[in-house]
């Protein structure tokens, strides 16, 4: 096992044309980190940054029948180029009740989720980097698993599970108790975000807990201080970059959920992603679902700068 | 002690929470009545079902080719991407560059979506490409997601091993090209492994992003899934969930002792 990644000594003929690539580049003003750099920047540039461009581009337009179905921005007339740019979208988003409404029931729903998520996810977090070694890895690969399956049908899968005559109404029969509305309540989505985004939450917590020195807790307990005090006072501040990561990791795209909401949730269910499909889909109105996500954009800036701060902690700690 | 039962049980909680919807499903996928929840005696015809539905097998072929190539194409710039961010401690655009890469981590799916389709169809506009939409429009958006998970993985798995490997390798004159491949490429490949099942899977998995960079006649599997579900509920649904969970069960299971095997070397290096 050992001999095989030793590593042995290049032969020195395979060596020479690589290193007069490398030179001949480097004459023509490229350097080796610059190919490196190439496709990955050029590639992010292209297919991320210039859409978000293009998306406020166009929240800027106003919707027109035809091909493509927004006005132009620019317009050339009689040799000089016109820029239109309509507000009116975003007036739309300020005025209009819908818009606003589920804006913030989206920031509602985000925020609940993200903290039934902690709560639930914390102590297994904790479980799972307190149990002995060779179980460490087998409750991690059980937290990742969920996290492969599909998506779509972990939601689906709970819809069976939460519908009328689904197995939860079905145990309580039993007991000869009421069967439950469940389905198409906000109560619904909550426990769907919940499901699909444990494991964002645990794998951050677990990170930063299984690094904690055993040695401050027991010098805490040989102070006098109670496992309950402990743990106010040492393991959850030291954890705080784990719980703002997986917080966030949570928060910020359960914000735009589009699948939870419409499967689980009910008609009432108001949230921005679902408000952006339909605009996009059913009112096929694209200006107004661009003006929507800058919106959304907007409320997730904050929260992905503090994910990005939090994750740089849990990573060097 | 109060923690000596509450994390065990907080925890078991925590598992059933996981699992449960997840195992009835898989049950149910075996029950011979068309209502999914009640059950009526054993059957595999919903399997049946399943793979004489012409529509289904379509969009399942489409999503296996659409996720290996995402996966490939993501694996290699998100590969590029890990060593540039590990390795070059200082570039002009550093911060920039670390965040183009993480944010499509967290970028709510509808904003990914609309954005790129808004991107494409603009670009259609003024050069002409791509013509329509379809399976190279949802490659190229995949790709681009994927690519940050790539980058994580490996990163991680760049940033924590030994650098006197190549270090030596580099004193012996091979160039850093050289190095790379010779030294670095062999100890990372279970990142690299991983990274790919990684793409691969939440390829297979996209709903949102898909349904807008889509075109007609490109419909991927959890398109036809979504709409399917849309209408309530289905017995080869749960079929097809089953056969998938198993698929993947296997997977992160293979690559879960890849991963474990791969660890007591890097000890010893």
């Amino acid at each position: 096992m050992t001999a095989t990644h030793t590593p042995t000594i290049p032969p020195p003929r395979r060596l020479k044309p690589w290193n007069a690539v490398e030179r001949g580049l480097a004459k023509v003003g490229i350097s080796g980190r610059m190919l490196v750099l190439a496709a990955p920047v050029l590639w992010l540039l292209v297919f991320f940054l210039i859409p978000l461009a293009v998306v406020f581009g166009i929240s800027l337009a106003t919707k027109q029948f035809g091909r493509p179905p927004y006005s132009p921005l620019l317009t050339t007339e009689e040799g000089t180029v016109q820029l239109t740019l309509h507000l009116n979208n975003y007036i739309r988003l300020f005025t209009d009740n819908l818009y606003i409404a589920a804006y913030l029931s989206s920031i509602r729903i985000a925020f609940i989720s993200t903290v039934i998520t902690l709560f639930v996810g914390y102590p297994m977090a904790y479980a799972i980097a307190r149990a002995p070694d060779r179980w460490r890895n087998i409750l991690l690969m059980l937290v990742i698993l969920p996290f492969f399956t599909s998506f779509l049908l972990r939601v689906y899968a709970l819809t069976g599970f939460m519908r009328g005559n689904g197995v939860i109404n079905q145990f309580l029969g039993l007991f000869g108790i009421e069967p439950l509305v469940m389905m198409q309540t906000d109560f619904a989505v909550y426990v769907g975000i919940v499901y699909t985004y444990l494991p964002f939450m645990i794998l951050p917590l677990y990170t930063t807990l299984v690094k904690l020195d055993v040695s401050l807790f027991e010098a805490s307990a040989d102070l006098g201080a109670r496992p309950l005090r402990t743990f106010l006072s040492v393991t959850l501040p030291l954890s705080l970059p784990g719980i703002i990561a997986g917080s966030m990791l949570v928060f910020i795209p359960a914000i735009g959920e589009y699948v939870i909401p419409s499967l689980l949730g009910g008609p009432e269910t108001l949230m921005i992603g679902r408000v952006l499909w339909d605009e996009f889909f059913t009112a096929a109105n694209w200006p107004r679902a661009a003006a929507v996500a800058v919106a959304m954009l907007l409320a997730v800036v904050v929260p992905i700068m503090l994910l990005q701060r939090a994750q740089s902690a849990v990573v060097e700690r | 002690m109060r923690r000596g039962w509450f994390l065990p049980i907080a925890a078991t909680l925590g598992f059933s929470f996981l699992y449960a919807p997840i195992v009835s499903l898989v049950i149910f996928s075996f029950n011979e009545s068309r209502l999914v929840t009640v059950w009526s005696g054993f059957s595999t015809k919903w399997y049946g079902e399943l793979f004489r539905d012409p529509q289904m097998l379509k969009a399942a072929w489409l999503s296996l080719q659409i996720a290996a190539i995402a996966a490939t194409i993501a694996l290699v710039l998100g590969t590029l991407a890990a060593v540039a961010l590990v390795r070059f401690r200082r570039f002009k655009g550093r911060t920039l560059f670390s965040g183009m890469v993480s944010a499509p981590l967290v970028m709510p799916d509808v904003i990914t979506g609309l954005s790129l389709l808004l991107l494409f169809v603009a670009m259609e506009g003024f050069l002409g490409w791509p013509q329509g939409r379809g399976m190279l429009t949802i490659v190229i958006a995949h790709s681009t997601f994927c690519t940050a998970y790539v980058c994580v993985v490996v990163q991680s798995r760049l940033s924590d091993f030994d650098r006197s490997l190549e270090e030596a390798a580099m004193d012996l004159g091979a160039s850093p090209v050289r190095t790379f491949f010779d030294i670095t490429l062999p100890i990372i490949a279970p990142a690299l492994v991983s990274g790919w099942l990684l793409g691969f899977t939440l390829s297979l998995d996209d709903l949102v992003i898909a349904s807008f960079v889509s075109g007609p006649g490109s419909s991927t599997l959890p398109m036809v899934i979504f709409s399917k579900v849309r209408l309530g509920v289905s017995p080869d649904v749960n079929a097809l969930a089953t056969i998938i969970i198993g698929l993947v069960a296997t997977g992160v299971l293979i690559a879960t002792i890849i991963q474990l095997r791969s660890k007591p070397k890097k000890a010893k290096a």
